[in-house]
């Protein structure tokens, strides 16, 4: 048991994110409505994007914004920046990209959505199923 | 960073994860959706992660739960699962 | 079907937990996701470019070539939603109120349509409840958000912002004028092709800049080359073309998540709507 609670502590963190992404898995699946087949992709979206930016922080560092570099307007080369003191930026960049992919998936799916239930009265998958071979 | 904040944090963000795939309401799954987006933009901010956490408000709570609330007035609120 | 979702998932969630044994403690400052690239972007940023802001500053200047296919692809959503669900026939009943003496008046087939203004007015067949508190409160607090929305693009160099935030928040701006008031209100106000023409121009205005580095002599998107057409010092010139390539991008966004909005909520036909 005082073996396991080291590990618990450095690495509990990764468990939740993992549980939330099986979360996702688990609505995209087995949902037979087609909207919560979509709250299911969007829920496994941000938990992979909350998983990369947990990797790019670092313990007592402040976010990544350089301080006191506004009004040093002429001297920017005398500013001494260490690395450990901001958290990574990489992450929060490519991440950014991610959440903007991701509403846009989301906007085209729900017009998606909106016409299928236009055609056939019905969002849940075997209903639709049904209707498909009936035709 | 306190771990009691981002425990509690992280709790009520998979209790909104749960809460929204399982109700028969759609109009409160965009709810708990925007809710669950919410929690997801505070967990950042503490992260340190201000940038995401800013996009994350202004789309995840704003306008992904307009569109979604658009979407089901326009087809059914009831759900059988 | 339950159940093999369920067996799925927990095999891929053990394995997932298992692999976990591997990763670098957290907040680790040497953990390899920290040491190659990334001090180079924290060190030379602000001498290189002159922004504070590191995450615009990789964003928009060190990876500026997926920002402009992040654009692109936000671009494609709004030709997407409009190409789906845009319906252009006429409504077949239509319902008219005659204002002075209250009459209502239904046409059947939709060939004849009476003349909107201080006579005759629409009537939705949705019933939209008409509050007074709600359009007031909008019409103060409009031209705030939108004011909100400028600032947030142009100070996406000193502060957490940038020209995606900023181009939502003056998009939701806009669904707000649709919510409080009518679809028609703002469908008349913000013509349809004016939104389909600035969600192109945004990307236009991104692979323009590119064009115009490459066309004095530089790489695609390499905004040193601009200080020969810019009178501004070359210490400062990649803020500059920085902003420009954010404000491209805030009115793609802009206009992209108005047009998804709008095709959503009227399923393409533009007249009624929440």
């Amino acid at each position: 048991m005082s073996e396991i609670l080291p590990i618990i502590v450095a690495k509990y963190n990764y468990w939740l994110y993992i549980i939330l992404m099986m979360i996702g898995l688990y609505a995209m699946i087995s949902k037979n409505n087609l909207i919560k087949k979509l709250v299911g992709m969007n829920i496994f979206q941000t938990s992979i994007i909350l998983f990369y930016v947990s990797i790019g922080y670092k313990t007592n560092a402040t976010i990544p914004i350089i301080e006191n570099a506004h009004g040093d307007s002429h001297s920017p080369h005398e500013l001494i920046i260490h690395a450990a003191d901001y958290i990574n930026p990489l992450p929060h960049v490519l991440m950014l990209t991610a959440i903007v992919v991701s509403v846009a998936t989301f906007g085209v799916a729900l017009a998606l959505a909106v016409k299928i239930y236009q055609r056939y009265q019905t969002l849940e998958e075997d209903e639709i199923r049904m209707r498909l071979t009936e035709e | 960073m306190h771990w009691q904040i981002d425990l509690i944090i992280l709790t009520f963000t998979i209790f909104c994860a749960l809460a929204a795939i399982s109700v028969k309401d759609l109009l409160s799954t965009a709810i708990l959706f925007g809710a669950y987006s919410f929690m997801m933009c505070l967990l950042w901010a503490v992260m340190g992660a201000v940038d995401v956490a800013f996009t994350e408000a202004s789309v995840g709570a704003g306008v992904s739960t307009v569109f979604f609330v658009a979407a089901v007035f326009r087809t059914s609120r009831r759900t059988k699962d | 079907m339950r159940f093999i979702a369920l067996i799925i998932v927990s095999l891929c969630g053990g394995l997932l937990l298992y692999a976990t044994a591997d990763f670098p403690a957290w907040g680790d400052p040497n953990s390899p996701a920290n040491s190659y690239l990334s001090p180079h972007y924290i060190q030379k940023s602000i001498e290189e470019t002159g922004v504070p802001n590191l995450v615009t500053s990789v964003l928009a200047d060190y990876r500026g070539f997926d920002t402009m296919f992040e654009t692109a692809v936000v671009f494609c959503a709004g030709l997407a939603c409009f190409l789906l669900l845009r319906n252009f026939k006429q409504k077949e009943e239509n319902f008219y109120r005659h204002i002075p003496t209250g009459v209502i008046i239904q046409f059947k087939k939709g060939d004849k349509t009476l003349p909107v203004g201080k006579e005759f007015e629409h009537i939705d067949t949705e019933w939209i409840p008409y509050d007074l508190i709600i359009k007031t409160v909008c019409r103060i607090l409009i031209p705030f958000i939108q004011l909100y929305a400028l600032y947030v693009v142009a100070h996406g160099d000193f502060s957490p912002g940038g020209g995606f935030q900023g181009g939502v928040i003056f998009g939701s701006s806009l669904m707000l004028y649709a919510i409080a008031y009518n679809l028609r209100t703002l469908v008349q106000r913000v013509k349809e092709k004016l939104l389909g023409l600035f969600c192109a121009i945004g990307v236009l205005i991104y692979a323009g800049i590119g064009v115009v580095c490459m066309a004095l002599g530089g790489n695609f998107l390499d905004y040193g080359k601009l200080s020969q057409i810019l009178p501004v010092d070359p210490g400062h010139i990649r803020a500059y073309g920085m902003l420009g390539v954010e404000i491209g991008v805030g009115i793609t966004v802009m206009a992209a998540m108005v047009i998804i909005y709008v095709n959503i909520v009227s399923i393409g036909r533009h007249d009624e709507g929440l």
